[in-house]
């Protein structure tokens, strides 16, 4: 009224902000790289096979017995996935609470991946949810099933992807030139970073310890009642190693977007990493042999699922540990690329030893995914990636912010 | 001082309908703890292998007739159309029937499992499912030692399949459908303590029969299905490597751990900000 500049420009900008973000909806690039050419029909097949999922029941698609009813829609894509999106709240922790500016470049980008991977890999398990219409129940209404690991790993799930949404939203803002949101959301950054680092210390945990109860059931080398620690610790070395791993890749596939002096950074970013893997990865193999030793298991040792175990446990365990040591000794990013590789190679078989290899190992009739599972769960990954690329490509995640954010500090 | 005679009919009121809430609330509390939990004896050693039980389930829960040939060497289960099934074993005392359905644990691994409560222990015994609650992730068939809880999966609408005791007849003051029409008796309905000591006086009386054990008086932590057997329980495909403890015990542990990691870690992550941000200021600025 006295001032009718402010409600003027506000509509002018709301405006304009609409027809940007409809103009920044369109695909950038081009069109025909080798990832779209594989991807877009892996997609296109895969909701074929969730629409018969939801219109024909789960057992249409999967390998699902009533003995194993965990498969690897569970196993790898929540469990394994989930692990790997790790990287997030222990580089926030090196970042914002220990304050190690090194990282700092690589924070959004982390923080972006393990967002989207919370939203993907979780929300798969909607579709591995006989009545997902259900799925409200444990968090609004009267059915609080308080004693239920699930129920906090759900509860957590859901608290962690607002944290993560918090803790990214200064760079949307600065995609949309909201100098006054940017500067409120990235004040919550602090707050958001505590309650996620608390959320994925309980909820890495409870995804082991959601398998304590299944006691008679996983087999004895993989079964302790130390599985919570050991997925805990053992998600610190699976989280950076998918950070050096979507590193080196990012560093490829977008390098345009990278400054240069964050370009050269990388290399001591890697092997910084490197370190904190292979310390973290020699408290877990202390630790898994520790539970080996007290739970007195060598006689286990010379079977078949004995053996199994010994390869994940040196192969790819003890090996990647060493080469981190010898990759950041030698200051070598390629061998410390490969021990990443090998890292997670280890992770996705320890998580899949626990939910579905180990799971019921003696029965009868072994579950073995099929055809349709693993193209879903290709589908899940493929389309994260597409939403990945879609953000990366838009908002400063991988490039310096705008300049109007260094002006107003 | 002193109260006048508004404040005093205020006050008795108050400590009148305070005293009167708190009298119900202990009535019905005691109420409560006046239902036992009610089970089944299931003794084998009378079962002939008639498949009663099995015909009657079905039809009682409009479930599709007992399929596959009882005999020994072919092991029936349960699953998603049949809720009990009858299987026969060759053992050191000859042929022996065994029927297998839910346990009903005291303290049921499927319910501590269950995040919506869907899966329950009522307060008198059964274990039983409540499909608006259920949104079917599985994580009881997960859990369940016993493998009870099944799935349809070949349903848009799946819902998980189990015995619940008849718990609707058991609230009408009736007896489970299997236990009111098997001929031979093998299956004998009532309150747990008085089933276990009528299994233990059928073992002090047919020493020669039975062995010595009632199998579910602990396994598991208790269940509300218990058996008498004439051989070791084992070669009746029960599982005998079970604990005796509850199965919710091994979660616990974690549970109790996760409101102290919600108080103790903020504090200590906000002390480490603190005191590494002094440092901050000695050096450059730096962005968000």
């Amino acid at each position: 009224m006295n001032n009718p500049a402010i409600p003027i420009s506000k509509d002018k900008k709301e405006e304009s902000t609409f027809k940007f973000i409809l103009s920044e909806l369109k695909p950038k690039g081009k069109f025909f790289t080798p990832f779209n050419i594989i991807s877009i029909p892996v997609i296109l097949l895969g909701v074929v096979l969730i629409v018969i999922r939801f219109i024909n029941g789960i057992g249409a698609v999967t390998n699902l017995t009533q003995e194993v009813p965990w498969g690897l829609w569970i196993g790898f894509d929540v469990v394994t996935g989930v692990a790997f999106a790790g990287g997030a709240y222990v580089l926030t922790f090196m970042v914002y609470i220990l304050n190690m500016h090194k990282y700092h470049s690589i924070v959004r980008v982390t923080v972006l991946n393990g967002f989207l991977a919370y939203v993907f890999y979780a929300g798969a398990l909607l579709l591995d949810l006989g009545r997902p219409w259900n799925v409200v129940n444990p968090i609004i209404g009267n059915s609080f099933g308080t004693s239920s690991v699930l129920f906090l790993v759900a509860w957590h799930f859901l608290l962690y992807m607002i944290a993560q949404l918090i803790e990214f939203s200064p760079a949307v803002a600065e995609w949309l030139g909201a100098k006054r949101a940017r500067k409120i959301l990235s004040g919550m950054t602090i707050a958001a970073v505590i309650f996620g680092i608390t959320l994925s210390t309980l909820h890495q945990s409870g995804l082991g310890a959601l398998y304590l109860m299944a006691k008679d059931k996983i087999h004895p080398l993989w079964y302790s009642e130390f599985i919570p620690i050991l997925f805990f610790v053992s998600s610190i070395f699976a989280g950076l190693s998918m950070v050096i791993f979507e590193g080196s890749i990012s560093h490829k596939v977008f390098s345009k977007q990278i400054s240069k002096k964050n370009h050269w950074a990388q290399k001591g970013i890697v092997i910084g990493l490197a370190k904190i893997c292979a310390g973290a990865m020699f408290a877990y193999f202390f630790l898994q042999l520790l539970v080996f030793i007290h739970g007195k298991r060598w006689d286990l040792l010379n079977t078949p699922m004995g053996y199994w175990y010994l390869i994940e446990m040196v192969g790819f365990v003890l090996l990647p540990m060493m080469l981190f040591v010898y990759g950041y000794k030698k200051n070598s990013i390629f061998t410390v690329k490969f021990a990443a590789i090998l890292t997670m190679l280890g992770i996705i078989l320890n998580r899949l030893n626990v939910t579905v290899i180990g799971f019921r190992w003696d029965a009868a009739v072994s579950y073995i995914p099929s055809w349709m599972e693993i193209v879903v769960t290709l589908t899940v990954i493929f389309t994260e990636i597409w939403i990945f690329r879609w953000v990366i490509n838009r908002m400063p995640v991988l490039s310096d912010s705008p300049e109007w954010v260094k002006d107003e500090k | 001082m002193g109260l006048n005679r508004r404040d005093f009919f205020r006050t008795a009121g108050v400590a009148g309908i305070t005293l009167l809430a708190l009298d119900t609330l202990g009535a019905e509390k005691e109420k409560d703890s006046d239902v036992e939990f009610r089970g089944i004896l299931y003794d084998s050693t009378l079962c002939v292998g008639c498949q009663t039980c099995e015909t009657i389930c079905a039809e009682t829960n409009g479930l599709p007739a007992p399929i596959g040939e009882l005999k020994p060497g072919v092991l029936r289960k349960t699953d998603e159309n049949h809720r009990t099934v009858v299987n026969c074993y060759k053992t050191t005392k000859g042929e022996l029937f065994i029927k297998t359905q839910c346990m009903h644990c005291n303290e049921p691994a499927c319910a501590a499992a269950c995040l919506t409560q869907a899966m329950c222990k009522t307060k008198e015994g059964p274990v039983t499912w409540n499909g608006d609650k259920c949104m079917g992730c599985r994580y009881c068939m997960v859990s369940c030692p016993f493998d009870v809880p099944k799935f349809e999966y070949h349903s848009s609408n799946p819902k998980i399949q189990k015995c619940t005791m008849c718990y609707d007849k058991i609230i009408k003051g009736g007896i489970p459908a299997c236990a009111e029409n098997c001929p031979a008796e093998a299956i004998k309905f009532g309150t747990r303590r008085e089933l276990i000591t009528e299994a233990r006086k059928r073992i002090v009386e047919g020493k020669d029969v039975y062995v010595d054990e009632i199998y579910g008086e602990h396994t598991a932590g208790g269940t509300g299905f218990l058996y008498l057997s004439s051989v070791p329980f084992n070669e009746l495909g029960l599982n005998t490597k079970l604990q005796n403890e509850s199965y919710p015990e091994l979660s616990k542990g974690f549970l109790f751990s996760v409101p102290s990691v919600f108080v103790l870690l903020p504090p200590l992550l906000l002390g480490i900000y603190e005191a590494t941000k002094k440092k901050k200021n000695d050096k450059t600025e730096e962005n968000e």
